[in-house]
C-alpha cells in the first residue's frame, strides 16, 4: 500500500460528514452541539463552506431544516446530539414524514463500545426514529459512512420525499477512513422509486378528461415537491382543458389564487364551491394529493358520482382511503406532461360552461364571508389586512397550527408554489417559528412571516433567540385571541361549550417579550390602527413580535362537521346556535 | 350508526377479512425485520405467522413470509407499505398467485403410558410425523406440513397428552420453474 497520508480521501468520520454536506451542495445547516457530536462541531469550526445556524431546541433546528426545505426545494439538514438531542428530533422528523419534506438529520451517538450499556445520554435512536423517518441508519463502521451519507441525501430527495435519519458514534466520527464522492452504487438497489407513468393508464385518463361534463382538479403538495416544472404543467393543463382547480392545505400555490380558474382550498375548512365542486363531479383529477381525512369528509359519501383518477408517486397513497377507478404511480410532473400531450394530440377543450354556471351559484353563496367591526380586530380581516400589505412583495408564509392557519389558508392568496410553509399532517403547535427562522435562512432579503397563534407560538418561542442571533427579520404575526381558539371552537361545538383548558390564561406580554430577545414588539387593539400597524412590522429589518389583539370568540368557517360529506358544510351564515346544535349532534366525542 | 360527534369520521367497516400469505425479500441488514414488523404494529395490521430467515447469503438476502388478515383494501395497503420500505426488494401475494405451496413445521411433545402411548404413535404414523426424540413415557414429533394439517394433528394429540408445541410459522414458495 502507498502512504495514505497523503491521500485526500483519507479522513476522520467527522470530517467525511462536513465534506459529504459540501459535495451535496449543503450550504447552511440548524443544530446544536452537545458530547456525542464534539468531533463533528470541531470540523465546522475549520472551514466556511457550510454555515451552521445554532438554534435554542433541537426542535427548532428540525422545524427550521423543514421550513429551509420547503422554500427551497432543496434537502434540509439538521445536526443533533446523541439521547435528548435526537428525542427532541422525533417532531420534526414525524412532521417531515407526514408532509414528504426532504430532511437529513444527522445525530451523534456514543461510542460503538457502550451501545446498549445505558451510557449517559444514550438512547435508541434509530429504534426511535424508524417509524418517523423514511429510512434511518447506524454507522458502526467508518468506511460504511460516505456510502450512507450520499444514500441518506438521495432518499431523502427521491421518489416521495421524506426525512431521514444517520446516527453516527463518536468514536466512528474520531475513526479514519476512506471517503468517495457521491456516485450510483451508492443506493440500495432495492430502492426505485417509479417516476414515469404507465402509458395505459394516462390513455385511460384523458379518455375520462375530455368527456368530461363536470370536471374538477384536486392538487396536493406532490405537485410542489415535483418542481417548477410540475407546477407550469399544472397551470397549463387547467388553461388546455378549462377546468376548475381546487387544492389541499399543502397544495396552495401551484396554481395561483388570483387564477380565474381558482375554487379555493377544499376540505374541512375549505370553501363551499370546492367542497360542493368535489361532491357533484363526474370525473376528478387527483395529482399529488392523498384523500387525506381532513379532505374527504365522510368516505362513504365522498364524491359519489365521480371516475376517479389518481396521480402519485407513493404506490401505498392508491386506494388507501377512497377507491380510484385509474391509478398513475409516478412523478407528478412526468405524468402532467403526457396527459398533456396526449390531450393536445387528441382530444379537444371539453365543453364546461354549465358546469361553471354551477360553480358561479356556490360561489355566490360566499362562503368565507364575516361580518367587520370597527370596535375589534376580527381575524379573518387581519390576514386580509397582512395579504394587502405584501401583495407584490418577495414573501414568504409560514403558520403555526388552528385557527390562525386555516384563516390563513383561507384569505391569504399565494401566487406561486415554496411560499406556503404549514403543518399539515401532524399538525404541530410551534412549527412556525422555527420555520420561519428557516425559510429567512435561505431567503436573507425576502419577507418572511410567521402568522401564528398565541398558544402555538410559545411552544417554540425560544427561537426568538436564534432570530436575533442571526439578524434574520422574521415577523411572527400572532393573532392573540386568548384563546387555543381551535380547541375553544371544538369544545364549543362539540362538547357543550365546557371550555375546559383552552383559555390562556397567563399570557406573556409579547411586547416586553420581544424587547428582551432584542427584537420589536407592536401590539394593536383597533381596526383603524392595523394597516399602519402592519407597515411599521414590515419596514423594521429586525424580528418582530406583532401582538395583533382579535376577537376572543370567532370561530372558522366554513366547516364540514364530523361524519358529513362535502355537501353537508356549515356556512358561516347558518352557523347560528340551533343549526350548529343540529350539524353537530350525537354523543360525546371517542377521538 | 350514530356517529359521536368528533374531530374524526368514525367509520364501522363490513368487508370480510381474507387470510393472504405474503413473501418479501429484503435487504438483510440490521433492523430490516423491525422495520417490518414495526409496520404491521404501527399501522395495526394483524400477523399470524411470521418467519425470516437470510436465503442467499452472498447478496445478503431474507425472505420473510408473512401470514396476515384484513379487508381486501388493508391487504393491498399491507404490500404498498411493505414494498415502499428502502431495503425491500419484492413483495409476492402467494395467495393471490394462486399456485403456491405452504409449509410448516412443528415438534410436539407428548406425555404418557399404555393406550395412549401407542394411539400417538399410530397417528404420528398416518400423518408421516418423525420421532426425534423418545423416553418411556414422552415422544417428541416432527412433523411438517401445511397450517391446517398441524393444527389437526395437534388437536389429535391434546388427549393423548400433549406437553408442548413449537412451530415455525409458515414458509411458501411458487410452484413451477420460475422464482420470485
Amino acid at each position: 500500500m502507498s502512504d495514505k497520508s497523503h491521500d485526500p480521501n483519507q479522513m476522520t468520520g467527522a470530517a467525511m460528514i462536513v465534506r459529504a454536506l459540501i459535495d451535496h451542495g449543503v450550504t447552511d445547516i440548524f443544530g446544536y452541539p452537545g458530547g456525542a457530536v464534539l468531533p463533528i462541531y470541531d470540523e465546522i469550526f475549520q472551514q466556511s463552506e457550510v454555515q451552521h445556524i445554532l438554534v435554542r431546541h433541537e426542535q427548532g433546528a428540525g422545524h427550521a431544516a423543514e421550513g429551509y426545505a420547503r422554500s427551497t426545494g432543496k434537502p434540509g439538514v439538521a445536526l443533533v446530539t446523541s439521547g435528548p438531542g435526537a428525542t427532541n428530533m422525533v417532531t420534526p422528523l414525524t412532521d417531515a414524514l407526514m408532509d414528504s419534506i426532504p430532511l437529513v438529520c444527522i445525530s451523534g451517538q456514543v461510542p460503538t463500545h457502550l451501545i446498549g450499556n445505558d451510557a449517559f445520554q444514550e438512547c435508541d435512536t434509530v429504534g426511535i426514529t424508524r417509524p418517523c423517518t423514511k429510512h434511518n441508519w447506524l454507522v458502526r463502521d467508518v468506511n460504511d459512512l460516505a456510502k450512507v451519507l450520499h444514500e441518506a441525501f438521495y432518499v431523502a430527495t427521491s421518489g416521495r420525499p421524506g426525512p431521514v435519519l444517520v446516527d453516527v458514534p463518536k468514536d466512528v466520527q474520531f475513526a479514519t477512513g476512506t471517503y468517495h464522492p457521491p456516485r450510483k452504487s451508492d443506493v440500495h438497489r432495492s430502492y426505485a422509486p417509479r417516476v414515469k407513468g404507465d402509458a395505459t393508464q394516462i390513455r385511460k385518463a384523458v379518455a375520462l378528461l375530455a368527456n368530461a361534463k363536470r370536471p374538477v382538479i384536486y392538487s396536493g403538495g406532490g405537485v410542489i415537491n415535483s418542481g417548477p416544472e410540475a407546477t407550469k404543467l399544472l397551470r397549463e393543463l387547467v388553461e388546455v382543458t378549462g377546468f376548475p382547480i381546487t387544492s389541499t392545505l399543502m397544495g396552495l400555490g401551484a396554481y395561483p389564487a388570483s387564477g380565474k380558474n381558482w375554487l379555493g382550498m377544499l376540505g374541512m375548512h375549505g370553501t363551499y364551491e370546492a367542497n360542493m365542486t368535489m361532491h357533484d363531479c363526474d370525473v376528478m383529477l387527483c395529482v399529488g394529493a392523498r384523500f387525506d381525512d381532513r379532505i374527504t369528509g365522510r368516505v362513504d359519501a365522498f364524491s359519489p358520482g365521480s371516475k376517479k383518477i389518481h396521480i402519485d408517486i407513493d404506490p401505498s397513497s392508491i386506494n388507501k382511503n377512497i377507491r380510484v377507478d385509474v391509478p398513475i404511480i409516478g412523478d407528478c410532473g412526468n405524468i402532467l406532461g403526457d396527459i398533456l400531450q396526449v390531450f393536445k394530440a387528441e382530444a379537444k377543450k371539453p365543453d364546461v360552461k354549465a358546469w361553471w354556471q354551477q360553480i358561479a351559484q356556490w360561489r355566490a353563496r360566499n362562503s368565507l364571508y364575516y361580518r367587520k367591526s370597527n370596535d375589534v380586530i376580527l381575524p379573518q380581516h387581519a390576514i386580509q389586512s397582512l395579504f394587502e400589505a405584501t401583495r407584490g412583495k418577495d414573501t414568504y408564509i409560514t403558520t403555526e397550527v388552528g385557527q390562525h392557519q386555516m384563516w390563513a389558508a383561507q384569505f391569504f392568496g399565494f401566487e406561486e408554489p415554496h411560499r406556503w410553509m404549514t403543518s399539515g399532517g401532524l399538525g404541530t403547535m410551534g412549527y412556525g417559528l422555527p420555520a420561519a427562522v428557516g425559510v429567512q435562512v435561505a431567503h436573507p432579503d425576502s419577507l418572511v412571516i410567521d402568522i401564528a397563534g398565541d398558544a402555538s407560538v410559545q411552544m417554540t418561542m425560544q427561537e426568538m433567540s436564534t432570530a436575533v442571533q442571526y439578524e434574520l427579520p422574521i415577523k411572527i404575526f400572532i393573532l392573540n385571541n386568548q384563546y387555543m381558539g381551535m380547541v375553544r371552537q371544538w369544545q364549543q361545538l362539540l362538547h357543550g361549550n365546557r371550555l375546559s383548558h383552552s383559555y390562556s390564561e397567563a399570557l406573556p406580554d409579547f411586547v416586553k417579550l420581544a424587547e428582551a430577545y432584542g427584537g420589536v414588539g407592536i401590539q394593536v387593539h383597533k381596526p383603524a390602527d392595523l394597516d399602519g400597524a402592519i407597515q411599521e412590522m414590515i419596514s423594521v429589518k429586525r424580528p418582530v413580535l406583532f401582538d395583533c389583539r382579535v376577537a376572543a370568540l370567532e370561530n372558522c368557517f366554513p366547516m364540514i362537521p364530523s361524519g358529513k360529506a362535502h355537501n353537508e358544510m356549515l356556512l358561516p351564515e347558518q352557523a347560528n346556535d340551533e343549526a350548529t346544535a343540529k350539524a353537530f349532534a350525537g354523543g360525546k366525542a371517542l377521538v | 350508526m350514530n356517529q359521536p360527534a368528533s374531530a374524526y369520521f368514525i367509520e364501522d367497516r363490513h368487508d370480510p377479512n381474507e387470510t393472504h400469505t405474503l413473501s418479501v425479500l429484503v435487504q438483510n441488514e440490521p433492523g430490516a425485520l423491525a422495520r417490518v414488523i414495526g409496520l404491521f404494529s404501527g399501522r395495526g395490521y394483524n400477523i399470524e405467522s411470521l418467519t425470516v430467515s437470510e436465503t442467499e447469503s452472498q447478496k445478503h438476502l431474507s425472505r420473510i413470509t408473512i401470514v396476515t388478515t384484513g379487508t381486501p383494501m388493508v391487504i393491498e395497503q399491507i404490500k404498498h407499505q411493505l414494498d415502499r420500505m428502502i431495503p425491500v426488494y419484492r413483495v409476492v401475494d402467494m395467495t393471490l398467485t394462486k399456485r403456491s405451496i405452504e409449509r410448516e413445521l412443528a415438534m410436539v411433545k407428548v406425555r404418557g403410558e399404555g393406550e395412549h402411548r401407542v394411539e400417538a404413535l399410530r397417528l404420528a404414523d398416518a400423518f408421516r410425523a418423525r420421532v426425534i426424540d423418545a423416553t418411556t413415557e414422552s415422544f417428541v414429533f416432527e412433523i411438517t406440513g401445511n397450517t391446517d394439517k398441524i393444527n389437526q394433528f395437534i388437536d389429535l394429540m391434546r388427549p393423548l397428552g400433549l406437553v408442548e408445541v413449537s412451530r415455525t410459522g409458515v414458509a411458501a414458495i411458487g410452484r413451477g420453474p420460475e422464482g420470485m
